[in-house]
């Protein structure tokens, strides 16, 4: 076998203390198309980053065409042939296809730049995928898919040996990927290695030959993809044995009595773009599952059923009554609480006390006078400061200053000073300590025998199947299986994530 | 980090008031006839308006916006007045009645503007410095067509009390002043939309998701930001007894982001101090003062002036890091 053509071997990656990459490998063979997938936080973009340059890695060896491989910059990493086309393409849309694809190595004569020669480079360029345009337009006025290509033909310009596309089909359609693809087995056939990173795990099955599967910051297999099923790919994925007999590992507990009626239910819920046909339904006292793989539109649905974003089609009821929310406050008057995924982009006011926090949502509510009752605002902070366990030196202390598990458990109480009927968890537990996680699950699970209802979004298959009543599971925007609690074990939110419903025969 | 402070936090916190406090003491040493209520209510009356816009200008940059449109609104509202009080546009029988309306009219025109900026800026997501540069353009355009572009020149004592009486020997415009800032202090830090502002300041997709009308309150705080120049504008005529649409709040847009700079307030938005803000006017005030009043010429001062804005965002970048 031919050396690869890049090696990265035990490579690690610390931020402040903190790792990011703590074993992780890839071997990218010359004329591969190699697949890289995990979970968030796996690590796959710090691995991609670290060998572009854009960050130093803290330990490991990387060697590319045979030669150790140490880059300062993303614009060495380019020049030494590695490429790079990321997620939301970084061009300059106002600017000719022409001078995009010739930014950074412009054709010059007598100190001027050579126009004609840099136009015929980039069609010249573009002819190799089969794509005749006018050069001289700018780069906006074409296809997301056209523009992709432009960014290929720019990478294959600078002699790249290696491509690196991260998530290159999220924008795309079936048509246009399908073109993509075509691409990507003209740049093998010519001896140019794909890095191919993608959720879509079909897509994979279709363009590449290899996979390398991260987990935790860890490489934890690599294979052929003509040898590992779809299931073997998400167990691997998320660390589940598929035999595996599964012990209580979460705060859940039992459920103290069955279901309620519905409180709310939605059918053919669409956003037009990541949720394309999305059915589910929670009652009172129970706490619904939405599993599925990243990309598959869970918090696209938690949105949509918040108001956060317009549904394109479908119908919701809420508590007997049609529901049409057009913003989030139409959500929260009707009584709905969303905690969101990323609390520092979207749940704390990073400036503002605890109580101050804790009391958003509520306060238009408290007085109508507008005046903030001081008093009243810190006796109900107080409350559920004590009542939630928050680690704080009071209710005037800055959220910003409080851990990650504490910040979440003030934003939990944000919503529960409201009384909600129907509360939204996007990832409760993800970035918390392992006692914190085990305090909020608990507490989850006493909400809800309480009577309130609660429609939980998790990637931890523990989670989902030890907490949930009942879940739903959607695979790229669709829900392709409903999974009640008799038949609720992880080889069938495995199999539904993997397959939709329909059981491989391995 | 709990309870202790650092020093640069104490910095960022307290720079200001004690900037104002060495100025003070300086003052006090070297400045011949310093410590008189005329030195005082030279000070004050000539720092009022920059306060005024400045308050608004606080809640707004509290927001993370920027209202550059606050001059040409003081020359908008500057040349309603006059028009209405001096009979021009109706004739109305009392001069308090006059007055009155001329007041109350040119504030709300003011208001509506502000309220135009806020709508841009929440409805079409155009970015502030640029909506409001809209105004900044075409405000003093929009006032210097309206009056042909001539100087209004007026006596009305009636009018002018706004800029030149005194109530228990204090002038007008300074309690006009002091109430403008407690009440603006107090809404900040007491009311539900003062939490709001600073939410969206600090965080506006948070503070949508926690169901805070973000648009609403948006173009309430430029709505508010456009009164307060208004109301200043007024100010400004009164004392001149005649209204230029050229030179009305020339400039003032700058000298209120200043202020509010130099007072400790985050310029992206989400930790605001009116009281800041107030001692910020002062202490350029007083810097402009006693330059002036040892005999540095007032082209001096104005370097001294951005010296000590570039300390202020220097100190308030180093309390943020810390």
């Amino acid at each position: 076998m031919p050396p690869p053509l890049l090696s990265m071997q035990s490579v690690t990656k610390t931020f402040g203390g903190i790792s990011a990459l703590t074993e992780a490998s890839l071997q990218v063979a010359a004329g591969e198309v190699h697949a890289l997938i995990g979970q968030n936080g796996a690590g796959k973009s710090t691995l991609i980053k670290v060998l572009t340059g854009y960050h130093r890695k803290t330990t490991g060896d990387i060697s590319f065409e045979d030669r150790p491989f140490d880059v300062v910059s993303p614009r060495a990493a380019q020049d030494a042939g590695i490429s790079t086309i990321y997620q939301e393409i970084n061009l300059v849309p106002q600017r000719s296809v022409t001078e995009n694809i010739c930014l950074g190595r412009e054709a010059r004569r007598y100190g001027l730049l050579n126009w004609s020669a840099m136009r015929t480079e980039a069609q010249r360029l573009l002819a190799q995928f089969n794509l005749t345009l006018d050069v001289d337009r700018p780069l906006s006025q074409f296809s997301t898919a056209t523009q992709q290509m432009v960014a290929i033909a720019r990478a294959v310009g600078f002699s790249a040996r290696l491509v690196i596309m991260d998530e290159p089909t999220s924008s795309l359609d079936d048509r246009e990927a399908q073109v993509l693809f075509s691409v990507i087995r003209g740049l093998r056939d010519k001896g140019v290695s794909v890095l191919f990173v993608s959720h879509r795990l079909d897509e994979l099955y279709q363009v590449c030959d290899r996979v390398t599967i991260m987990r935790d910051g860890c490489t934890v297999r690599m294979a052929n993809m003509a040898e590992i099923t779809k299931l073997e790919l998400v167990s691997t994925m998320l660390g589940r044995d598929v035999a595996r007999a599964a012990g209580r590992t979460t705060g859940f507990g039992m459920a103290a009595h069955a279901p309620g009626a519905t409180i709310l239910q939605a059918s053919g819920l669409s956003d037009g773009h990541h949720a394309r046909h999305v059915d589910i339904a929670v009652a009172r006292g129970e706490i619904v599952g939405l599993a599925g793989l990243l990309g598959a539109g869970r918090s696209e649905t938690a949105r949509l059923v918040f108001g956060d974003t317009a549904a394109k089609a479908g119908q919701m009821t809420f508590a007997d009554s049609p529901y049409k929310p057009a913003q989030p406050m139409d959500a929260i008057r009707a009584g709905i609480g969303f905690c969101t995924e990323d609390r520092k982009v979207e749940g704390i006011i990073p400036d503002m006390s605890v109580a101050d926090n804790m009391m958003l949502a509520l306060r238009p509510a408290l007085g109508r006078s507008g005046i903030v009752d001081k008093t009243r605002s810190r006796a109900i902070s107080q409350r559920f400061i004590t009542q939630l366990g928050i680690k704080c030196t009071g209710p005037d202390q800055k959220i910003r200053e409080l851990s990650g598990g504490n910040q979440q458990k003030v934003l939990l109480a944000r919503w529960l000073a409201m009384s909600p009927r129907l509360l939204i968890l996007d990832e409760p537990t993800r970035g918390i300590d392992v006692g914190a996680k085990d305090e909020i699950q608990k507490l989850i699970r006493s909400l809800a025998d309480e009577g309130l209802a609660v429609l939980m979004i998790s990637s931890e298959l523990e989670e989902v199947v030890e907490g949930a009543n009942r879940v739903f599971v959607l695979r790229e925007g669709l829900s392709v299986a409903e999974i009640a609690k008799v038949d609720l074990t992880e080889d069938a939110v495995l199999a539904a994530m993997a397959d939709g419903g329909q059981h491989d025969p391995v | 980090m709990g309870g202790s402070m650092t020093l640069s936090d104490g910095l960022a916190r307290y720079g200001t008031a004690i900037a104002l406090t060495v100025l003070i003491a300086v003052n006090l040493a070297i400045t011949p006839n310093f410590a008189t209520l005329q030195t005082l209510n030279v000070n004050l009356t000539q720092v009022c308006t920059i306060v005024i816009v400045a308050v608004g200008m606080t809640l707004v940059i509290a927001t993370g916006g920027i209202d550059l449109s606050v001059g040409s609104l003081m020359a908008i509202s500057g040349a309603i007045a006059p028009m209405i009080f001096m009979g021009k546009l109706i004739e109305i029988g009392s001069i308090h009645a006059a007055v009155a309306l001329a007041m109350i009219a040119a504030i709300l025109v003011a208001t509506l503007f502000g309220a135009f900026n806020g709508w841009l800026i929440a409805r079409f997501r155009i970015q502030p410095i640029v909506a409001t540069l809209v105004l900044f353009i075409a405000g003093r355009g929009i006032a210097q067509v309206m009056t042909n572009g001539n100087l209004q020149v007026f006596k009305v004592p009636e009018f002018q009390g706004i800029g030149l009486g005194r109530v228990f020997g204090l002038p007008v415009q300074v309690i006009l002043m002091g109430m403008i800032v407690a009440a603006a202090a107090w809404a900040l830090r007491r009311t539900t939309f003062g939490g709001q502002v600073l939410a969206i300041g600090g965080n506006e997709r948070a503070a949508r998701l926690a169901g805070i009308a973000t648009g609403r309150v948006k173009i309430a705080v430029y709505a508010i930001s456009g009164a307060l120049a208004g109301v200043a504008g007024l100010i400004v005529i009164a004392i001149n007894s005649a209204s230029d649409a050229n030179l009305v709040g020339m400039g003032m847009e700058l000298d209120a982001i200043a202020a509010v700079a130099v007072g400790g307030t985050l310029l992206s938005g989400g930790r605001a101090t009116i009281i800041g803000t107030l001692l910020g006017a002062l202490t350029i005030q007083l810097v402009r003062y006693t330059l002036l009043a040892n005999g540095v010429p007032d082209a001096a001062a104005l370097v001294v002036k951005a010296a000590i804005i570039i300390g202020a965002v220097w100190v308030q970048e180093r309390g943020r890091m810390a």
